[in-house]
């Protein structure tokens, strides 16, 4: 059956919408292959605005891995405005891709990617507008799989009702595996319909099809048991771990977009997994072990993407850039080979020793050095031991120094608050930290000009993490504590000018708790916040806290549980969490021994450089570290 | 601090035509400025870059027409280190460029022998005294649009008020018009009923923009189209007052020999307003 383009029908609507650009395709690097010649058809989302969604690298790795192969179509789908939303609606729209600008509701895969939970809400005006029922028991076989995939996915239980499937983990094989189930099932004619289909999935243990779980719930509100509801679905579903990342140099062909972005830069992931073992990271949690793409990849992939694209900036990814074994070699080697042709490097490493600086010299070679930045993450040594963010104020101190030394002249310090065991001291440190930070760089530099900006966010405590149990601090203390660090900075006459507070309400935190360790009960309440007009709830000017609140206290009116009782209170080591049948091969007596230590403030190592400590991840997933050096050099590649 | 050595001097200046199509009408200015600078690089084109900690390459635009305007004859200038075949150009740079952003013309810029001067590009949009414009005009009779031209026409002075960036500003579109028409043959071979105007329009300030010519025309016939009116500027240059048609801009860079007589005279600290949205109605200079 062919499936015509609704571009037509939009292209008149176009100059009655903000940017209407976003909505029209064509970026550079996409393709468009013929529906008809696809067995297996993919629809790819970022829940966000274009501008957010069109740089992600999560996506446009699936996109060009899938339309690599033959007889598989991917294309790409973002969340519309509301202004779009509202004519969409008045026109009978649908959700369309913006490739071929066909309808999402044609395609056999609708897949998501949650880097946030923040994007739930925009899932279901997707679903809606793409006509396929929002709550997957009431789709047919004419409906997409709905599947999840991205960080947030490692809980999907909020959005339980909502997907067919979620995926936890490194994407590349997996989807090209479902590729193949959904190839075969359709053509052996589509055996059991959409059940046949999603069964076959959940029996391989890799994906996860929440229908197929049973939640019961003990009198107080905590989960008595999750378990299958049928025979050949296990118990627990793994996390993905692509080995040996130098056979996945993707993205091969960057997406280069007309509209503006907010990244407009060719990355390149240098290494995945962290195991420093930050206690609040869930990031570096389940991505664990660390495997590093070795120099040479590195150095192939930003030749070839900066060809590809014509970016100007290259963007060198991971959790903590600094570490790659052979970080120096690179930056050297890129520095080297871009020498005089205006491109410019950037490291996203916040890592608090004099290495970085000397990294920030190499990447800010012949430009201005405006700012570095810098994330203690914690105001007190005692607070960082909490966390395990083993940096001591000396530590810092002496990088600062360094930094300024080298000409530096703007500092940005990152940090949280409301985390586990914090006191109104904790926050206040911040301020003398920060104050020391000006001294040294004035002592260093004998300038004025020095300036220091404090960065904080509010801490979410996430599942998979040695937090988990935590309780999320209420948005009270969390407001309190920072008006008290604005208030001893502003008092502050010697050099409360030269330092930048940067804060935001706790509020949006706690939802954001909400939806991180909620369970299927949640999705009651993200479904009445939508059919209220909740959108973007990523985005200040979008989100509404009363709505949120509201909508949880209505949604949960019958159940023994509230908005509180998912986000600040403690829980114990026997209670079931939603996410418990969710295997990111962390052990779980692991996790809890680490939550009593960070109570303790005992800190533990890095797995790359000392002994294993045990956290599971490697045996259970059969999984290694793989890391350099491999002595080898950047290929001294010819400059376009 | 370091500067790094300076940038590589302008050697050759090139001035290109291209054309906004199809649905890259909804690209802005800014959106095209980043393609072309994107699509230089990977066209290999040795584009000079200015002094400074954050160079940008020398790329030039003599105003721009809106977003979702679309256009045959748009401009831009680029200084170059190092002298190249025009002709090359023109196909690397088309080629590197996604579709429906068209290079249709590249010209070097007339300058004397031996000499490279600075980029004015105010010089060349001084030559750039009107457009002629397409307006088509969905499920509109081509009876009442003519009858709304001809009343146009037959106005003295046709006031109209639209919001500017120095907030709300009353001006006549009349005077700026110097031909407006409607094409029936045209119509008629549209893929749907429609009516089809053109019209050459002088550039002056405030810029009368072709949405301001439909306000006129709803306002003096009523003229009211169902459906947003597809705009397309089909050519920009020197008025010519015999025939009240435009000459192309970049003939006078066809001329070899020394720079042309306006090259040299101080078009300097005049602001030329053109046709387009008000932000980019200037030229802009990289
Ligand atoms: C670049 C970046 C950004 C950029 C760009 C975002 C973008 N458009 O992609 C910007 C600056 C905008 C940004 C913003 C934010 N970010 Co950010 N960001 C990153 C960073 C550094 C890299 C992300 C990345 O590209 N990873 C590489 C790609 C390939 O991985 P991936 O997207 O996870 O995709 C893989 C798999 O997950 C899977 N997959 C993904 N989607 C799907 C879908 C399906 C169907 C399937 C099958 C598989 C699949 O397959 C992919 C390939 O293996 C990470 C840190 C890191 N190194 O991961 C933080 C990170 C993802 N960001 C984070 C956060 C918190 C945010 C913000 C919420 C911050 C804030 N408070 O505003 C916002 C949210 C923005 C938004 N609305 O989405 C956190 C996420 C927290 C968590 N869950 O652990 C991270 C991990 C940083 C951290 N350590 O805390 N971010
Ligand atoms: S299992 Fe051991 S080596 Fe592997 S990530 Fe955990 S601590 Fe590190």
């Amino acid at each position: 059956m062919p499936v015509e383009s609704i571009f037509p029908r939009l292209e008149p609507l176009l100059p009655r919408v903000q940017k209407p650009i976003q909505y029209v395709g064509g970026e550079l690097n996409s393709q468009i292959k013929d529906w008809d010649e696809a067995d297996v058809r993919w629809a790819l989302m970022y829940p966000d605005a274009y501008e957010v969604g069109l740089p992600n690298q999560g996506v446009q790795i699936l996109y060009e891995i899938l339309n690599e192969r033959d007889g598989v179509l991917a294309e790409r789908t973002y969340s519309v405005w509301p202004d779009m939303e509202a004519v969409m609606r008045e026109h009978g729209i649908p959700q369309f891709t913006v490739d071929a600008h066909r309808p999402v509701g044609a395609f056999d895969v609708f897949g998501v990617s949650f880097s946030t939970e923040l994007g739930y809400t925009n899932l279901l005006t997707a679903l809606d507008l793409a006509g396929i029922p929002l709550e997957a028991a009431d789709r047919t076989g004419e409906h997409p799989i709905v599947l999840a995939g991205g960080h947030a996915a490692f809980n999907p239980e909020p959005i339980a009702d909502f997907i067919d499937a979620a995926v936890l983990g490194d994407g590349e094989e997996i989807a090209l595996a479902i590729t193949e189930v959904i190839r075969e099932w359709k053509a052996e004619g589509r055996p059991d319909g959409r059940d046949g289909l999603l069964m076959r999935l959940a029996a391989s243990g890799g994906v996860y099809v929440p229908r197929f779980y049973d939640v019961s719930y003990l009198p107080d509100g905590r989960i008595q048991r999750v378990a299958p509801n049928r025979p050949g679905v296990p118990w627990r579903v793994e996390k993905h771990t692509v080995m040996d990342l130098d056979q996945w140099p993707y993205p091969k062909k960057p997406l280069v977009p007309l509209a503006e972005t907010v990244h407009e830069r060719f990355s390149v992931e240098i290494f995945r997994g962290c195991t420093r073992g930050c206690r609040f990271c869930q990031a570096g949690m389940i991505t664990r072990p660390v495997r590093e793409r070795s120099i040479t990849t590195i150095g192939a992939m930003v030749d070839q993407g900066l060809k590809e694209s014509g970016f100007q900036e290259v963007g060198l990814l991971s959790l903590s850039s600094a570490d790659h074994s052979e970080i120096a070699e690179v930056a050297k080697g890129l520095g080297d080979r871009y020498e005089g042709t205006n491109t410019s490097l950037s490291l996203p490493s916040t890592r608090v020793d004099a290495f970085n600086i000397t990294l920030a010299n190499e990447f800010s070679r012949g430009g201005r050095r405006s700012g570095l930045t810098f994330a203690p993450e914690g105001g007190s040594e005692r607070m960082r031991k909490v966390i395990n963010k083993m940096v001591t104020e000396d530590d810092l101190i002496r990088t600062v120094t360094t930094a300024y030394e080298n000409g530096w002249r703007q500092v940005k310090l990152y940090f949280m608050c409301g985390l586990p065991t914090e006191e109104d001291a904790d926050v206040l440190a911040i301020a003398d930290m920060a104050r020391r930070v000006i001294r040294a760089g004035r002592e260093a530099t004998g300038r004025k000009d020095i300036r220091c900006t404090v960065s904080i966010g509010g801490f979410v405590p996430k599942p998979h993490t040695p937090f988990q149990w935590a309780a999320q601090c209420d948005h009270e203390t969390v407001d309190r504590r920072l008006r008290a660090l604005k208030d001893a900075l502003r008092g502050d006459k010697e050099y409360g000018r030269a330092i930048g507070l940067r804060y935001h309400d706790g509020r949006p935190s706690i939802i954001e708790g909400l939806l991180s360790r909620g369970d299927r009960r949640v999705g009651k309440v993200i479904r009445a916040v939508w059919e209220d007009g909740g959108r973007f709830d990523g985005w200040s000017e979008h989100f509404s806290y009363e709505r949120w609140t509201d909508c949880a206290a209505k949604a949960l009116a019958g159940e023994p549980v509230d908005l509180g009782w998912y986000t600040v209170r403690e829980r114990d080591e026997v209670e079931v969490l939603p996410w418990d049948h969710l295997d990111a091969g962390l052990d779980r007596e692991w996790l809890w021994q680490d939550w009593q230590e960070a109570v303790d403030g005992t800190e533990v190592e890095d797995c790359r450089w000392t002994p294993c400590y045990d956290c599971g991840v490697c045996p259970t997933m059969g999984t290694e570290i793989q890391i350099g050096p491999t002595g080898k050099r950047l290929l001294p590649l010819s400059v376009v | 601090m370091p500067e790094g050595p300076a940038p590589a001097p302008v050697s050759q200046r090139l001035r290109v035509r291209y054309a906004k199509r199809g649905r890259l009408r909804f690209t802005s200015h800014r959106d095209i400025s980043r393609a072309v600078e994107r699509a230089v690089r990977r066209a290999g084109i040795p584009v000079a870059f200015s002094a400074g900690f954050t160079p940008h390459p020398k790329i030039s635009y003599s105003g721009a027409a809106a977003t979702g305007v679309a256009s045959e004859a748009e401009y831009l200038e680029i200084g170059l280190t190092e002298p190249r075949d025009p002709a090359r150009v023109r196909a690397d740079l088309d080629a590197a460029l996604p579709p429906g952003l068209d290079i249709l013309d590249v010209v070097p810029v007339a300058t004397a022998p031996g000499e490279a001067r600075a980029a004015r590009p105010s010089a060349f949009a001084d030559r750039l005294e009107a457009s002629e414009w397409r307006i088509r005009l969905d499920g509109v009779s081509p009876g009442d649009a003519a009858a709304a031209v001809a009343a146009f026409m037959a106005a003295e002075e046709i006031e109209v008020e639209r919001l500017t960036k120095k907030g709300r500003r009353t001006f006549d579109v009349r005077a700026a018009v110097s031909t407006i028409e409607p094409d029936r043959r045209a119509a008629e071979a549209a893929d749907a009923p429609c009516a089809i105007l053109r019209m050459v329009v002088r550039h002056s300030t405030p810029a009368v923009r072709p949405d301001d010519i439909l306000t006129g025309l709803r306002q003096v016939a009523d003229l009211a189209p169902p459906s947003p009116p597809l705009v397309t500027r089909l050519a920009q240059g020197p008025l010519d007052a015999a025939t009240g048609g435009l000459a192309d801009p970049l003939d006078p860079d066809r001329e070899t020999g020394p720079p042309h007589g306006e090259d040299a005279a101080t078009g300097v600290g005049r602001e030329p307003a053109l046709p387009g949205d008000a932000t980019s109605a200037d030229a802009v200079s990289a």
